[in-house]
């Protein structure tokens, strides 16, 4: 048995992690409250940017801060939304036909993403994927502390998470594949037998040429 | 008496010239080396059009086209893609002259639900700019993309079961097509083994329907599959094809063209050296040297910019198999010279095209498919080499391959090949696994990839080629993984290649050599044994 590890941001829709982050914080109880919230978090812009830089990890725990004070029924609440009006509007046409491809071979789709797990399990749902390894928020009396619970789901450390995943339930990496659109995501790749790379950023394109793995967009519909 | 274009070579002859990839190399071969080259291309038709509209009213085993046509049928027409003809044909290609006055005479009788389907099988989705190329841009215009598009074999929704042969062989088909009132297949049969029960039963079908003949035994079997006589690839495809004929009402359109590849300046490309002129030996001389001195890229540019000239030299139409018997006979009209006696070492140029790399290189793959495929294929009654014989080979073998078109490939090569490269032993252990992997399935139905089952059949079609030669040695490889991958050896000038062809023995070798492009096939006859032993 395999399993199709598919990255989210990117890979199967064009949004990134900052465009749901910005929907909850453009729809606080109050305009007030948003204002408030989204001024702190231009005010880490700069570090986020330096951030993406160094380290996804890092960027990661940055940007999760911003909620920090949310009560965990709101973020459920405002998630329906988030997929709905920002999530589901930027799937990839030819999204489905991938996954859909991957569960028709019998394998079993996961998806791995820095997104919240609340986000990434509507989407899961959605397409029918399996199961998920997403971010978690950690909270407190049932408010977000700002933190990201451990491990956070980003970069080498999704690698060690898919061979985790793939010990655990049986499934030999050498018959595993992975998906992703980011260089960031080159360890994730690297640790299955059939990577490719989807919507590749530049240098992920230049590295899956030299490595002859996949390469193809989903943007059009087959 | 031998024919003309059997020519032996003298000591004082002068170096054959062979394409090694897209680059032109001489080679020196000994006096006695038999060389079979192209017949003069057939006098093309002087009025296509005419000949198109008297194959529709007079077709072979059918009514005439304009008596099957009613206001508002249901009319599918499958074109063949571009894998032929090689290179793409001079303009007009001769499917945009046949669909004109197909279209035409729809338009005639009341009929508009047509749809145009490019029959691509599992070979990589044409680019639009190419159907435009192919069919014109008045049709392209009109149709495309809605009612002119490329077949998707992995488009669950849109392949329908037609039934099952009484050996078992399930044929799947294209819905559009199946459920049509009529279906019109328009081919351009560039070899033997294309056209008649293959147009549909494999342009228009889906992985399942392929394996039961698209296999290691199948092409051992056939002897050879250039020849549907001797080929137990057209005897099983004819089952499946005669299977869609029960079902569907299909009305065939075959083309053939001559051998004209090369145009006017080019032509002695096709001759033989010792008569060409001043002019075209230093215009031979020049062109060896550029080829060798340009960079590869410029050098696919300058061989991709050039259409052949090729002439129409027939058109037939009706029931499949009836038409196609007339293909057929203009077929090897224009490509078969006779020959008498196999040889111990058979001697070719490897080009630069072959049906599978349109626009893009000639990957390890496919100089293997040209190899033991298609070159080894080019024979009726017996094969131009011995039992055992060796084939040599003249290519770069450049670890090369096109990221978008032959993407898998590139997996299968240096990823399967390195285990294994038995056949049956591929087929079992991988090729199944393989069609189905998603990524590579992806990019042949929305990008231009071939499908991930396809290079199973490329190493597939070298395998009576295989069975049959004892060794294959390749004369200017730039490496010496990819010919060890293929199973090949390597010299570095044809003398060498010739002295290891010997093995040791004294006795001076039988060499023929096969002066292709253009297309050749051997007609051969064997002598009659002698005494102590003739041909094997």
């Amino acid at each position: 048995l395999a399993a199709s590890y598919f990255d989210v941001d990117g890979t199967l829709v064009s949004t990134n992690l900052v465009q749901p982050t910005l929907y909850y914080l453009l729809n606080q109880g109050t305009p007030v409250q948003s204002a408030l919230r989204l001024g702190r978090a231009l005010m880490r812009g700069p570090s986020m940017a330096l951030a993406e830089m160094v380290d996804r990890r890092m960027f990661n725990e940055l940007l999760y801060s911003a909620y920090q004070g949310m009560s965990e029924d709101r973020l459920h609440i405002v998630a329906d939304d988030v997929f709905n009006n920002v999530i589901r509007p930027s799937l990839y046409p030819s999204a489905h036909s991938l996954v859909e491809q991957s569960r028709r071979n019998g394998n079993k789709v996961v998806f791995i993403s820095g997104a919240l797990d609340c986000i990434v399990a509507r989407l899961a749902a959605h397409m029918n994927a399996d199961e998920i390894i997403a971010n978690r928020l950690e909270m407190k009396d049932g408010i977000a502390t700002g933190k990201l619970l451990k491990p956070v789901v980003a970069g080498p450390e999704k690698a060690r998470l898919i061979r985790e995943h793939a010990r655990d339930h049986g499934h030999d990496l050498n018959e595993c594949f992975a998906f992703s659109d980011s260089y960031s995501d080159v360890p994730m790749l690297s640790v299955v037998g059939h990577p490719a790379a989807v919507n590749p950023d530049r240098r992920l394109a230049l590295l899956a040429k030299a490595y002859s793995w996949p390469s193809f967009n989903l943007d059009q519909a087959p | 008496m031998t024919h003309p274009c059997v020519v032996t070579l003298e000591r004082d002859s002068a170096p054959r010239v062979l394409f090694s990839g897209d680059q032109l190399i001489e080679v020196d071969l000994p006096a006695g080396t038999r060389c079979i080259y192209p017949k003069p291309p057939l006098t093309p038709l002087k009025d296509v059009d005419a000949a198109i509209r008297y194959a529709l009213n007079h077709p072979y085993g059918s009514d005439p086209l304009h008596a099957k046509l009613r206001p508002g049928m249901k009319l599918t027409v499958a074109v063949d893609d571009i894998s032929l003809p090689l290179p793409p044909m001079r303009l007009p290609d001769i499917r945009e002259r046949v669909l004109t006055i197909v279209l035409e005479l729809c338009a005639d009788h009341g009929v508009d639900d047509i749809e145009i389907i490019i029959a691509t099988g599992v070979h990589r989705r044409m680019k639009a700019h190419e159907i435009r190329r192919m069919l014109g841009s008045r049709i392209f215009d009109a149709y495309w993309p809605d009612r002119l598009y490329n077949h998707d074999a992995e488009d669950k929704d849109n392949m329908v079961y037609v039934g099952t042969t009484e050996h078992g062989e399930v044929l799947e088909l294209n819905r559009r097509a199946v459920e049509s009132d009529l279906l019109i297949y328009l081919n351009l049969n560039f070899v033997p083994m294309d056209g008649g029960q293959k147009s549909v039963a494999v342009g228009l079908c889906g992985y399942k329907s392929l394996r039961p003949h698209h296999n290691p035994g199948t092409i051992r079997k056939s002897d050879s599959y250039m020849d549907p006589k001797g080929s137990a690839l057209a005897t099983d495809i004819a089952r499946m094809g005669k299977l869609a004929h029960k079902h569907l009402d299909i009305f065939a359109i075959e083309t053939t063209v001559n051998n004209r590849m090369f145009d006017r300046p080019l032509e002695f490309l096709m001759k033989n050296e010792d008569d060409l002129s001043g002019r075209e030996r230093a215009m031979l001389k020049a062109l060896v040297v550029s080829t060798q001195k340009l960079p590869q890229p410029a050098r696919q540019a300058i061989f991709d910019r050039f259409p052949a000239p090729y002439g129409v030299t027939g058109v037939f139409a009706g029931a499949t198999a009836e038409a196609h018997e007339k293909t057929l006979e203009r077929c090897f009209e224009q490509y078969c010279v006779p020959i008498e006696g196999q040889a111990d070492v058979l001697v070719s140029g490897i080009p630069y095209i072959s049906p599978y790399n349109v626009h893009a290189y000639l990957n390890p793959l496919l100089v293997q498919v040209l190899a033991q495929g298609y070159l080894f294929n080019m024979y009726r009654g017996a094969p131009l080499v011995k039992k055992g014989g060796t084939l040599i080979i003249t290519h770069p073998c450049t670890d090369k391959f096109d990221h978008e078109q032959h993407a898998p490939y590139i997996e299968f090569v240096h990823r399967l090949l390195p285990e294994t490269r038995d056949a049956e032993q591929l087929r079992e252990r991988y090729e199944e696994k393989f069609a189905n992997n998603q990524a590579f399935i992806h990019m042949y139905r929305t990008g231009h990839a071939y499908h991930p089952a396809h290079p199973f059949f490329m190493w597939y079609w070298g395998e009576n080629g295989r069975q049959h030669l004892g060794r294959v040695i390749v004369v200017g490889a730039d490496n010496e993984y990819i010919p060890r991958l293929l199973g090949y050896e390597t010299a570095p000038t044809m003398a060498e290649a010739l002295y290891r062809a010997k093995n040791g023995e004294a006795r001076s070798l039988d060499i023929t050599l096969l002066h292709v492009p253009p297309i050749i096939m051997g007609d051969m006859t064997l002598p009659a044994r002698k005494a102590n032993g003739g041909a094997s």
